[in-house]
Order: C-alpha cells, then sequence, then structure tokens
C-alpha cells in the first residue's frame, strides 16, 4: 500500500480576476522508505500540491480530489481536528526560508520540546532528553548549549537543521521538504541533503523533495515526477530520467543546465517547444506582483 | 517557493490593462470590507450634502425664528414639521445649522491633512534618507510634540495665536504632523535600501531626485491610511476646540460650537446637544471606516492569496 | 591587443559596526586586500558563499561605497570617491544588475521611464531621441516596443532582468558589473539571460565582472575566475586552471559540493545505496 496516494488532485485560487488553476489534475504516489523528487519551475504547482495535502493552504484556495489517501486513510474525509492530529506527527514539512521558520521569539529548544508536548505528550525531562537527542541526530555541535539559542543567534544552515529536529521529532512516516537548501549556500547545500538523505535511511521514512534544481535531484531522489504549470509532465526513476527523458520538457530542462551546454549558447526551453510566443509572453506571469 | 507561485497565480490570472487593472483590484480588496463599503457611502452623501448645502437646506443657519425657540424635533410633542429636528436657543433651525456645519467641519480636516501631511512628508523624508545628525533633531522635536497630550498642546498653542477657526487649525496641523513624519520616516529608510534605489543612484540620480521622485511614490500607501484618519482625527480635535471655545467662534455653525453654546440646555432640551454630538460621531465612524478599508487593501501582508 | 578596463590592487574594505551603549564598536573586515585585472572584453567571474565579501566588492567597483584602502583603476584611471567624488564620465563607464530582479526595478516607473532616466541624469538627449534609443534597447535585450509603457509588476522575473540588463546599458558603460544575475531565475529562463549576456558582450565588446555562487554558471560563462573566503582571494586564474586544478582547500571543497547532474554520478550513488 502506498504510503500517501492522490489521484487527480485541482488545486485553484479565488484571486481578483477569477479562479486560477495553480493544479490541475495531478496523480502522485510515494511508497514507503522511498525519495521523491517534484521538479519544476516557479508556478508549476509543486509546492502547491504538497501544500494541499498539510492542508496549508489559505481559505481562497479550492482544493479538490478523487482520492487524497494516507497510510489508507482519506484525508479529504477528516475532521479538520482529526487532521490536525496526522499532521506535523506522521507527515511533516520543511520549507525554504530556515529562518524564517523558526519563531525569532523562543529558543530552538522550545520550539522543539512544543511539538514533543503537543503530539507526543512527554513530561518535561523526557521533552528535553528527547529534544537534545534530536539535535544530536541532526549534527548540531554541543547541543545543551544550543537549545538555548534564539534563531537570529544561528546560522541558516543551523537553523535549517532545528527545522529538520521539529520535523523528525514525532517520527513521522513521511517528510515533505520544499526547497529545503534553495537559501543556503552550496557547502551547506550538500551537508543538509546528505542529512536528509541518511535520516531518511536511517528511520525508512518517505521523502518528498520539492526543487527546482537538477542537480539535487540527480543527489537525493529514487522517483521523479516533472512540473510545468500544474501540469504532470512525466514520472520516471531517476535514472531513466536523466538518461532517457520522455517528454519534451524535461529533454529541454535538462540541456538548459549550463553545464550540458554544447558550444557558446545554451538551447532555451523557448528554442524547443511550447514557451508560449514573445507577445503573449508579455502579458504573462508576473510572479510577487509588487502590490 | 510558495509565495512566489501563488502570487504569481494572481498577477497572472490578472487581465492587463495599466491604471484600470490596479483600480479594479484595489476596488476587490476594498469592496471585501463592508464597513469600508457603508463608511464610503456615508462619506460620499455628507461631501455631497456640504457642497450643495444652500440647495439642501430649508432655512439659512443664522435665521432666528422668534416665535419658535428650542422647539422639539417634528417627531416629538409640541414639534413643527418645519423644524425637522428642531431649533436652539435663539431660535435657528438645527438641521440647516448641521449641513451648513458639515461644510466646516469637511474643511478644516481637509486644510489640517494637506498642512500635516506636506509638512509631515518633508521632514520625515529628509530624517529618513540623510539618517545622521539631522535625522536626530527632526525626529527629537517630533518626540517633544508628541510627548504632550494633543488636545492640551493645541490649546496652548490657540491661545498663543488667538482664538478663531484658522488657528485652530494650524494648531491641530501641528499637532497631528509628527504621525506622518515618522511614518515617512520609517517608509523612506524601508525604501532606501532597495536594489531599485541604489540602481538609480547608479545611474547617478541626485539627492533630491531619489527623495522626491524615487522614493517618495513608493512610500504613499501608509501615508494615505494615516491621512484618512487624520482626518477623522482633526474633525474631533477641531468640535473639541470648539466646544472649549476656543475654536470656530459663534454664530459659525460648527458641530463643537454648536455642541459649547448648546450645553445648558442638555436637560431641557436634549436634542441640541444629541444632534451635533450624532453628527460628528457619524462623520469620524466613516472617515475612519474607510481608513480601515483603504489599509486593507494596500497592506501585502493583509492580502489574501 | 589587450586594454585592461579595471584593475584593482590590494582593495581593503572595513565596516565599522557601531557600538550600542553597553558595547564598544568593533570593525568587521569584509574586503581583505583583493587585488584583480580584467581585460577589455572578457568576463572575471568573482565565485563565494554568502559573507565572503564578494557584493561589498561588487559595491566599490560599481562605485557605490569607497574602499578602505587600495586603489581602484577603471580604464587606466585611478578612482578615488572618497576623496575626489564621482564625475558623470566616471558615473557612465561602470553599471550594475543586482539579484533580485523584483526588487531592482521602481514599481511605480513605467519601463520607458525606467530606461529613460538614466539619459535624462547624465545627458542632453531631448525626449524624442531618448525614447527612440530606449526602444532600441528594449529591441536589442529581446523585448519589444509595446512594452514601453508597461509597469514592471506586468513582466515575468527573466523580463524584468533583461529590463535591468538594459537600463544598465543605456548609457555605453565599458564595464558592467552582475550581481548574481541569474540565481533567481528559473532554468530556462536563467539559459535565456545567459545568452543574452554573451550576445550583449560580442555587439558592445563588454567587459563584465560576474559575481555568483553557482559554479556550473560560472564555468560556463567566465574566462577568469577568483574565488573568494573570509574576505580575501583564495584562487584566482583563468576558468581553466581554476576548475582543472584547484590548490586551495576551500575551492576543492567548493567543488566537491556542487550537486552532480549527469548519469555517471547517479549510477555511482544509486550503486552505493544498494551496497549500504
Amino acid at each position: 500500500m502506498p504510503l500517501l496516494e492522490i489521484k487527480n488532485l485541482t488545486v485553484s485560487f479565488d484571486t481578483a480576476a477569477g479562479p486560477f488553476m495553480a493544479v490541475q489534475g495531478i496523480d502522485l504516489s510515494i511508497e514507503p522508505r522511498e525519495v521523491l523528487a517534484i521538479v519544476g519551475e516557479s508556478g508549476s504547482g509543486k509546492s502547491v500540491a504538497m501544500l494541499a495535502v498539510m492542508g496549508l493552504l489559505p481559505n481562497t484556495a479550492t482544493v479538490k480530489a478523487d482520492r487524497m489517501a494516507f497510510d489508507g486513510v482519506d484525508l479529504l474525509e477528516l475532521s479538520p481536528s482529526e487532521r490536525r492530529k496526522i499532521v506535523g506527527k506522521d507527515i511533516s514539512m520543511i520549507f525554504q526560508e530556515p529562518i524564517a521558520s523558526l519563531n525569532p521569539c523562543f529558543t530552538a529548544g522550545f520550539q522543539i520540546e512544543e511539538v514533543l508536548r503537543f503530539h507526543m505528550g512527554m513530561d518535561r525531562a523526557q521533552r528535553r532528553a528527547r529534544a537534545i537527542e534530536l539535535m544530536k541526530l541532526v549534527g548540531i555541535a554541543d547541543p545543551e548549549e544550543r537549545l538555548n539559542s534564539f534563531p537570529h543567534q544561528m546560522s541558516g544552515g543551523q537553523c535549517q537543521r532545528v527545522m529538520i529536529a521539529i520535523a523528525i521529532a514525532c517520527n513521522p512516516k513521511l517528510l515533505i521538504a520544499d526547497e529545503p537548501t534553495t537559501a543556503l549556500d552550496v557547502t551547506i547545500q550538500k551537508q543538509i541533503l546528505d542529512l536528509l538523505v541518511g535520516l531518511q535511511a536511517k528511520y525508512g521514512m518517505g521523502l518528498i523533495m520539492i526543487t527546482h534544481n537538477m542537480g539535487v535531484v540527480a543527489e537525493t531522489a529514487d522517483r521523479v515526477i516533472v512540473q510545468y504549470k500544474g501540469r504532470k509532465m512525466e514520472e520516471a526513476d531517476v535514472l531513466s530520467l536523466f538518461e532517457q527523458p520522455m517528454s519534451n520538457y524535461t529533454r529541454a530542462l535538462l540541456s538548459a543546465l549550463p553545464e550540458n551546454a554544447v558550444g557558446d549558447r545554451l538551447p532555451t526551453i523557448s528554442d524547443m517547444l511550447f514557451e508560449p510566443a514573445p507577445s503573449a509572453a508579455a502579458t504573462q506571469p508576473a510572479t510577487g506582483a509588487a502590490p | 517557493m510558495t509565495d512566489q507561485t501563488t502570487a504569481e497565480a494572481t498577477a497572472s490570472a490578472i487581465p492587463t490593462g495599466g491604471r484600470q487593472r490596479a483600480f479594479t483590484e484595489f476596488w476587490h480588496y476594498y469592496s471585501m470590507n463592508t464597513g469600508a463599503v457603508i463608511g464610503l457611502v456615508v462619506f460620499t452623501a455628507l461631501v455631497l450634502v456640504a457642497i450643495f448645502a444652500p440647495l439642501v437646506a430649508p432655512h439659512s443657519p443664522d435665521e432666528q425664528f422668534r416665535d419658535a425657540l428650542l422647539a422639539p424635533p417634528a417627531w416629538q410633542e409640541g414639534g413643527r414639521s418645519m423644524f425637522l429636528l428642531g431649533t436652539d436657543a435663539v431660535g435657528r433651525d438645527m438641521l440647516s445649522r448641521l449641513i451648513f456645519g458639515a461644510r466646516f467641519s469637511l474643511f478644516i480636516g481637509l486644510v489640517v491633512v494637506v498642512f500635516s501631511l506636506t509638512s509631515g512628508i518633508i521632514l520625515g523624508v529628509l530624517a529618513g534618507y540623510f539618517r545622521g545628525w539631522v535625522d536626530t533633531l527632526i525626529m527629537r522635536i517630533m518626540d517633544v510634540i508628541l510627548a504632550f497630550p494633543s488636545l492640551l498642546l493645541a490649546l496652548v498653542l490657540v491661545a498663543i495665536l488667538g482664538p478663531g477657526l484658522f488657528n485652530a487649525m494650524l494648531a491641530i496641523a501641528l499637532v497631528l504632523q509628527p504621525h506622518f513624519a515618522r511614518l515617512t520616516r520609517a517608509a523612506v529608510m524601508a525604501e532606501k535600501n532597495r536594489e531599485y534605489v541604489i540602481s538609480a543612484k547608479v545611474a547617478g540620480a541626485s539627492h533630491l531626485r531619489l527623495m522626491v521622485k524615487t522614493i517618495l511614490p513608493n512610500c504613499m500607501a501608509p501615508l494615505i491610511v494615516q491621512a484618512t484618519l487624520s482626518f477623522s482625527n482633526a474633525i474631533l480635535e477641531a468640535a473639541a476646540l470648539g466646544f472649549l471655545g476656543v475654536g470656530a467662534q459663534p454664530p459659525t455653525p460648527e458641530w463643537g460650537t454648536m455642541l459649547a453654546t448648546a450645553r445648558e440646555f442638555i436637560l431641557r432640551a436634549p436634542w441640541v446637544v444629541t444632534f451635533p454630538g450624532l453628527a460628528i460621531l457619524i462623520t469620524v465612524l466613516a472617515i475612519n471606516l474607510i481608513g480601515d478599508g483603504l489599509r486593507d487593501a494596500f497592506d501585502p501582508k493583509l492580502k489574501r492569496s | 591587443m589587450s586594454v585592461t578596463v579595471l584593475e584593482g590592487k590590494n582593495i581593503v574594505r572595513d565596516y565599522h559596526v557601531g557600538g550600542g551603549l553597553f558595547r564598544p564598536s568593533r570593525t568587521v573586515h569584509a574586503v581583505k586586500g583583493v587585488s584583480f585585472s580584467v581585460d577589455k572584453g572578457k568576463t572575471l567571474a568573482i565565485v563565494g558563499e554568502s559573507g565572503c565579501g564578494k557584493s561589498t566588492l561588487a559595491r566599490i567597483i560599481t562605485l557605490i561605497d569607497p574602499a578602505t584602502a587600495g586603489e581602484l583603476f577603471i580604464d587606466g584611471n585611478k578612482v578615488d570617491i572618497a576623496r575626489d567624488g564621482l564625475t558623470k564620465e566616471m558615473r557612465r563607464k561602470v553599471q550594475i544588475v543586482f539579484q533580485n530582479p523584483y526588487g531592482s526595478l521602481n514599481p511605480r516607473q513605467k519601463i520607458g521611464d525606467v530606461l529613460g532616466e538614466p539619459l535624462l541624469i547624465n545627458t542632453d538627449t531631448p525626449a524624442d531621441e531618448r525614447r527612440d534609443l530606449a526602444m532600441k534597447m528594449l529591441k536589442k535585450v529581446g523585448l519589444g516596443p509595446e512594452h514601453y509603457n508597461r509597469y514592471p509588476h506586468m513582466f515575468s522575473g527573466g523580463q524584468r532582468q533583461r529590463i535591468a540588463i538594459a537600463r544598465a546599458l543605456m548609457l555605453n558603460p565599458s564595464l558592467l558589473v552582475l550581481d548574481e544575475p541569474v540565481s533567481a531565475l528559473d532554468l530556462s529562463v536563467q539559459a535565456q539571460v545567459l545568452n543574452l549576456l554573451a550576445d550583449l558582450q560580442d555587439e558592445f565588446e563588454l567587459t563584465y565582472v560576474f559575481i555568483s555562487h553557482d559554479l556550473s554558471v560560472v564555468r560556463y560563462i567566465a574566462d577568469d575566475v577568483m574565488v573568494m573566503y573570509y574576505g580575501e582571494a583564495v584562487e584566482y586564474g583563468s576558468r581553466d586552471e581554476v576548475f582543472a586544478d584547484p590548490k586551495h582547500s576551500y575551492t576543492k571543497t567548493l567543488f566537491a559540493a556542487t550537486p552532480r547532474a549527469d548519469v555517471a554520478s547517479i549510477k555511482a550513488r544509486l550503486a552505493k545505496k544498494k551496497a549500504a
């Protein structure tokens, strides 16, 4: 039985100019102990789909799916309070901006212990011990000391480690990592990726890796889903994706990597296919529009 | 990444077309706030009434009906349909006085806001842009002004300048001005280090150009909200000064002054006190509701999706 | 024949971190004596991780901030903005493109005005001529005249970066500082912008200083590479030298950490995983 199974997921946002479809009919499933990468550029709906699973979308979003089952339980049929018991305990998520994901008012230790109190009902001493154990697990040096640090006293890499500690605190069955290393330096990225994959193997979690970086995919994933503009373009295991990409889009993405450059020019996606014509492109995505 | 995705969702779904598009989007967020729409309707009605006061008012505001001193409102016993809201102690029609009073209140609000906004923006931009001793000097003066209870300070200023509507407006403008200066300074400081400002600097823009053309237009949203809220504040303070006898002088039909001259009749003829008070309340409430609506529409943090 | 456009000798930049009421002020050495030179039409890439001083160096080269010590030559002329200020002529020679395409355009300025502004400030070009020049530049960077009257929020990240490049080129600079110009862009858009930069370099004989943390991009675009680590240039040489034979241990760490997206390394990883 798959750990997470999603059939025909559609997410639309209610905007000033009518509904906008961010995810259009995505099917997805992940087995226990598997690393699945979801790749796409901005606007591909890769984060939105996972936020829908977590129930973290704003209330202007409409989520529809034929089935969205975690461990055999259909998440869409649960009451909000039942769902909260699963989300954060059996499924947990880490985000792109490690420093912004931690509450600046509380120490790292407090934030780890908060999860333990809420989901595991441990007493004070148990929580303390477990927090130290978790800090060790994610590779933070002198954990007793660090428990009392505030987020602004730590580097981005350390903050992301704390986020991972919080995420794995309740031994989740599924960990969703949304661009976990995009905001980090390359050398730190390597450490965090190794840590995530190491923890995944050690505890037999399912790991969903949302990323736009083909290098990250190549270094971590077992299986890959490529998304573009809210639709699934391709699904394949990692080796065949890189060896023999089936869809034009994947092929274009791979050839746009600077290290794959042939001669002086990089092939671009619009050189190859369906990128809208220049005039249409102008009226098109205005990302992060200034309000 | 998520933020970006959703923002893109919004942006790409909106049809293009410059200003009109921006207005449509603005109205979409503004109209979600029912209170703000009601406030806008009431305020528009008020403005229309003030503009067309001579046409709308049944009588002249200064005309005294000697046969009807302290006549009650029309629906009360002894009321006359000629004086819908009754008359005051010297027989002037309340409704007409209130209608003409709207002119004064709106005028006061407008003048005060224009004064305090202009001076506040100038000081705030200078302080936020140059920092250092300019900043310290300006902001400490603002702090001193803010340290006094505003009404008391206005009262002192009017006492120095001499009572009268114009001096009262000046005093209120001075009292409200630090809020604008602080707000502008904060916004300028936030914008100053944005990359587009540095780009303009690299293009060779002078200090004046950077301040006025590059930075200031991007600081206007919070200032507009503050201006709206100050508008109602100004009306309220002007009424208070009028009530204390140092604002508009009788027989000017200003709402605060009307309240002051009528307070001895508060038990005998409650309507002469109630209606000016209600007029102030409704106006201030309407404008504050508009301010809240504007804040919702401008503030990206509150914007959903 | 090669002409040196940019030369820096022992550039130092210190920041004084203002002490609070109870803390003494201290000095942070952001750049510790870096030397470099770039020939006309070439690209120098400055690589490093956050906090290594590469952006500080970029601001010094762009004449935004003065260096604390050291000498900077542009087109053979010594520049010291702390002492002499900055002439309009010098201003025109160096321009910059920033990383964040969303922050680098004034949201209340139409594209036409964005492009016209440098000319308006620095030259006496009449309005209609400015308009023509802006239109031409729009075409050069792959946009069209229909974009002239639009506001920045109507453009995608890649298009905004094109506009930022166009603005930088309006004054015909000889040196363009590119501060992580493609880091915030999607892969496909990144490729387009890199191609555009290469084309423009050929056409105008531009000299680039390309700041980046992405080694694969650097390998693609650079002629010379300088690796910075805590304010020092730990490695400086031609691209092929640096990539083929990194000397400093930090450079080696950096290369090893860069994720590899080729079939061989995936196979190696999967084999290792199976064995474990």
